[in-house]
């Protein structure tokens, strides 16, 4: 952490979107996080994605739980809405949000304890639901804010800062949100914006429920010889099946592919996902076969990054509710009190 | 690209754009850092080592060091760099005690100094203290050249050139006032070691016009007249005055006029506002004593009445670029423009002029009468024979003689010795942690916030009222303080150590200027292209280190890089630390036998 807010001087050059806003403009408070933590870089990630697709700072809801990673909240999207709630139960409090106001672009930022431990449930049920939302785990392998246990996703055999094994088997978030049902999902690293910044892009502009876990090494307590999340095991070790470009209008689309490297994946709000193949025949499109090429990766001891499933005519939990378009802040007396005409005839249907 | 090789003094002197900039290469930051910290005197010494003048130059210079400033290039304008070296001056208290002592024993070399302006006394005070027996000539009674004669008294009272003159005299210069120097033949004669020619640039060019012979009495040239103001000889002048020239000897003279009784005073100008010579902030002075400058207008005829000058009249021009791409001034074919006047003042440049020096006296001049003079050891093609200011190069200012100063003293010094004058002396640099705990800096790296403050200025109708009540008041030591903090402390530099990286992205994300990009190396062109934010500016190095884990590079822009700390405080492992490079150019120093340089 620094003592300083950083400065409000930029670089005089500095490039502005189609809202005239700065990439400054999406930063928030100065992190408190410890010199060099991951999630700083995925906070920075956040803030380039929603520059570069020029959302307007007050339509985003930014919601975590409890820890380092939903710390980060407070340190982009200053303009924005935010809930810091209770320990695991950040995607109750966004499905409620989400009811009550789909107008809103839903960000939900976890970390492996807040959603692989405490809020296991929590989150499997926000995925299988179908929420309408961007989840992102920064996920770090310990419980840093208490100074280095191994957390629910370190890998079985990864040693912790004092050389001790860990014995149980890891969850792996990616595979549940597959089996799970949600329609986005994605893992990136810390260290690779150039990945990672896309993904971001994408899953904010797909509708549906997209997830993404964020391999993001802990400075302090897993970043050593025989953790498998630190910089150097994960940039030995990461195996990329594509690399993404999220194009906002069709206009855009110039560069010449080989025929067959490149599948482009069109998303209801029009965006175009290019996906520029890196392992052959990895279909983004085929579930099953997703979860048996992660299995299979994660057994040779890779992790495997990148777009990984995408189902890009999902539908989400207000499809299968039924719920008023409104957001409830815009129902008016009208709406709300329909009149005794209404009520006969809802109490006819019961009869 | 090649790995920046950071032992090479250059390469931090550089990013440190003001004293890179300074002829005299003094270190503002530093004395800036010292002024905030309240250490007036420090910050004096810290001036006076490097530039000798601080308070005539806190006045007077022409500020390279300001365009070149960071601070303009992040924010709307530079640091008052100039004014906060006179806050230096006006605070510093006494600093006799600081000053070196006369040599205790001379060399047994004698040096003669021709001209007491800023390049001789300059020579003068670098030698003395190290044993020279220097002797200066000068033909006014008192030391101080052009700055005596030149700058008008309501920018620089006569008091602050006696003090920093003073300084220098008492280091054992002998001086010879109110000898004017007729013959270099009859120098070279008597048995001086070295000589230095400080002369100044003394003719200013004439306007031969048609009734310039009938209407001489009320045409005058700019720096003569300057000059019989300064010492009392002209005491008033008409009231309508034209001033002809766009320097800053015309705006010395139009608003001396203006003092002296005239209350229609007008500065015309053969260019365009933008391409005159005058620095930015004398011709914003000018305007605000009411003064209109007309610009595109040549002279044409000196207009006169029964032998008395009555006007002029100008031909309008405009610029037109030719097919060779230069830029011309073409006639509009408009009627002239006469204007009304009882005096004209002529300030359309200097010329040097050199009569007192033989042609056959073993110098070398060249087509345009200058005399040959080596650019780094400021020798003539007599090895015993040295120049300096505007006597070596034409016009400059007072911080480019300054710089000749030194380098000429370090010349004669080494000349003396039997050396070879053209091996200079490398400088003294020094690369020290700033790192006092997790997040403190032995520096103030909070940015300052605040836009430029303007200096206070003398009531205009007081100002006005005397040539000698000095208009620019100078900064308080609140306002001084506010300005010192606007410094973006340029001097201590980023210091990376790839071998500690581990390229986590940490002072990617937090630099505030977007200033650091980790990528594949390139060829310098092609890399300034993806960088994280553009890098246009050429002159700006891009800092390269390699030898990271993953074969990338670290690229780090030092254009806008505001100092501030950040990366090395977000960095988990130090390979980022805050340094403050100080450079000490070699100068003549008494202890040169034992000092070392690394």
């Amino acid at each position: 952490m620094t003592y300083l807010p950083k400065p409000r001087l930029h670089h005089p050059e500095l490039p502005r979107n189609d809202l005239g806003f700065t990439r400054r403009d999406y930063e928030g408070a100065i992190s408190t996080l410890c010199a060099g933590c991951g999630h700083d870089s995925i906070s920075a990630a956040i803030i380039h994605a929603c520059f570069e697709l020029s959302l307007p700072p007050h339509r985003i809801a930014k919601l975590s739980g409890i820890g380092c990673s939903s710390k980060t909240p407070t340190y982009f999207l200053g303009n924005s809405h935010g809930f810091n709630s209770v320990h695991g139960r950040m995607p109750s409090v966004l499905t409620g949000a989400n009811l009550a106001n789909r107008d809103l672009i839903y960000l939900g930022v976890s970390g492996d304890g807040d959603s692989a431990s405490i809020g296991l449930g929590q989150f499997a049920h926000a995925m299988r639901r179908g929420v309408n939302m961007t989840y992102i785990v920064e996920n770090n392998g310990v419980y840093g804010l208490t100074k280095g246990q191994f957390s629910a996703t370190a890998d079985r055999g990864a040693k912790n800062k004092s050389g001790v094994a860990n014995n149980d088997e890891a969850i792996d978030l990616v595979s549940m949100a597959l089996q799970l049902g949600a329609t986005f999902i994605g893992r990136g690293f810390s260290g690779d914006k150039t990945q990672l910044v896309p993904l971001i892009k994408a899953a904010l502009s797909h509708r549906g429920a997209a997830f993404i876990d964020v391999v993001s090494p802990c400075v302090a307590f897993n970043n050593h010889a025989g953790s498998t999340k630190s910089f150097d095991y994960v940039r030995e070790h990461n195996e990329a099946v594509n690399f993404l470009d999220v194009i906002l209008s069709r206009a855009e689309i110039v560069t010449e592919y080989a025929p067959g490297s490149v599948r482009e994946v069109t998303q209801h709000d029009g965006s175009v996902l290019r996906l520029r193949k890196l392992a052959e025949d990895y279909d983004v499109s085929d579930r099953i076969a997703a979860c048996a090429y992660l299995q299979h990766r994660h057994a040779a001891g890779e992790i495997v990054t990148g777009l990984l499933y995408v189902d890009p005519e999902a539908e989400e939990m207000h499809d299968y509710l039924g719920t008023a378009i409104e957001p409830l802040n815009g129902l008016m007396e009208a709406e709300l009190c329909p009149g005794a005409g209404a009520l006969a005839k809802v109490n006819a249907g019961l009869r | 690209m090649q790995a920046t090789d950071i032992a090479n003094p250059d390469y931090f002197h550089k990013v440190v754009d003001c004293q890179w900039a300074c002829p005299a290469h003094t270190p503002v930051p530093e004395y800036i850092r010292l002024i905030a910290d309240q250490r007036y005197a420090d910050a004096y010494m810290v001036n006076w080592h490097s530039n000798v003048f601080p308070g005539i130059l806190g006045r007077t210079c022409d500020r390279p060091c300001e365009p070149a400033c960071r601070r303009g290039r992040v924010e709307e304008e530079p640091v008052a760099i100039c004014r906060l070296k006179r806050v230096a001056a006006d605070f510093k208290g006494d600093v006799s005690a600081m000053m070196p002592r006369p040599a205790v024993q001379r060399n047994g070399k004698r040096i003669a100094c021709i001209g007491a302006g800023p390049a001789a006394m300059t020579v003068a005070r670098d030698l003395a203290p190290s044993g020279y027996e220097v002797v200066v000539f000068d033909g006014e009674a008192r030391a101080g050249g052009f700055i005596r004669s030149q700058i008008p008294k309501f920018r620089l009272p006569e008091a602050v050139i006696d003090e920093e003159m003073g300084y220098v005299t008492d280091l054992g210069v002998e001086t010879r006032f109110g000898q004017r120097v007729a013959s270099l033949k009859a120098i070279l004669a008597e048995d001086w070691d070295a000589v230095f020619v400080g002369c100044g640039a003394p003719r200013g060019r004439d306007l031969d016009l048609p009734g310039r012979q009938e209407a001489a009495a009320n045409i005058h040239i700019g720096i003569d007249w300057l000059s019989s103001v300064s010492f009392g000889h002209v005491t008033k002048v008409g009231r309508r005055v034209i001033v002809l020239g766009g320097g800053n000897t015309a705006m010395d003279c139009c608003r001396s006029a203006r003092r002296l009784g005239g209350t229609d005073v007008k500065v015309v100008v053969r260019s365009g506002f933008a391409e005159m010579k005058a620095s930015p902030w004398e011709k914003e002075d000018a305007i605000g004593e009411d003064i209109p400058i007309l610009n595109f207008m040549v002279p044409r005829e000196f207009l006169h009445e029964d032998g008395r000058l009555v006007g002029m009249m100008f031909e309008k021009v405009h610029a037109e670029t030719d097919a060779k791409g230069r830029r011309q001034l073409v006639p509009t074919g408009e009627q002239l423009i006469r204007i009304d006047a009882d005096d004209v003042l002529v300030a359309v440049g200097q010329e040097n002029a050199f009569p007192w020096i033989e042609r056959d006296a073993g110098l070398d001049f060249d087509a345009r009468g200058m005399p040959v003079v080596d650019e780094v050891t400021m020798q003539s093609s007599n090895p015993r024979v040295f120049f300096g200011g505007d006597a070596a190069f034409g016009p400059k200012n007072i911080i480019w003689a300054v710089a000749h100063g030194h380098q000429a003293a370090i010349s004669i010094d080494k000349f003396c010795r039997g050396e070879d004058v053209k091996l200079r002396p490398p400088p003294m640099v020094t690369l020290a942690s700033q790192k006092m705990g997790i997040h403190e800096w032995s520096y103030d790296n909070d940015v300052s916030l605040d836009l430029r403050f303007k200096v206070p200025h003398q009531e205009k109708s007081r100002a006005l009222a005397s040539i000698k009540a000095e208009v620019e008041l100078g900064f308080d030591l609140a306002l001084a303080f506010k300005e010192a903090q606007r410094c973006l402390n340029c001097d201590v530099q980023t210091v990376f150590a790839p071998k500690l990286c581990i390229e986590c992205d940490a002072c990617v994300d937090i630099c505030p200027v977007d200033c650091i990009t980790f990528t594949e190396n390139g060829e310098e062109a092609e890399l300034r292209t993806r960088l994280n934010a553009p890098a246009h500016h050429l002159f700006e190095d891009i800092y390269i280190a390699d030898g990271l884990k993953t074969g990338r590079i670290m690229a780090k822009d030092e254009d806008v890089c505001l100092h501030c700390g950040l990366c090395a405080e977000r960095c988990p492992t130090g390979a980022w630390d805050m340094q403050r490079f100080l450079i000490d150019l070699a100068q003549v120093s008494p202890q040169r036998e034992h000092s070392c340089a690394r």
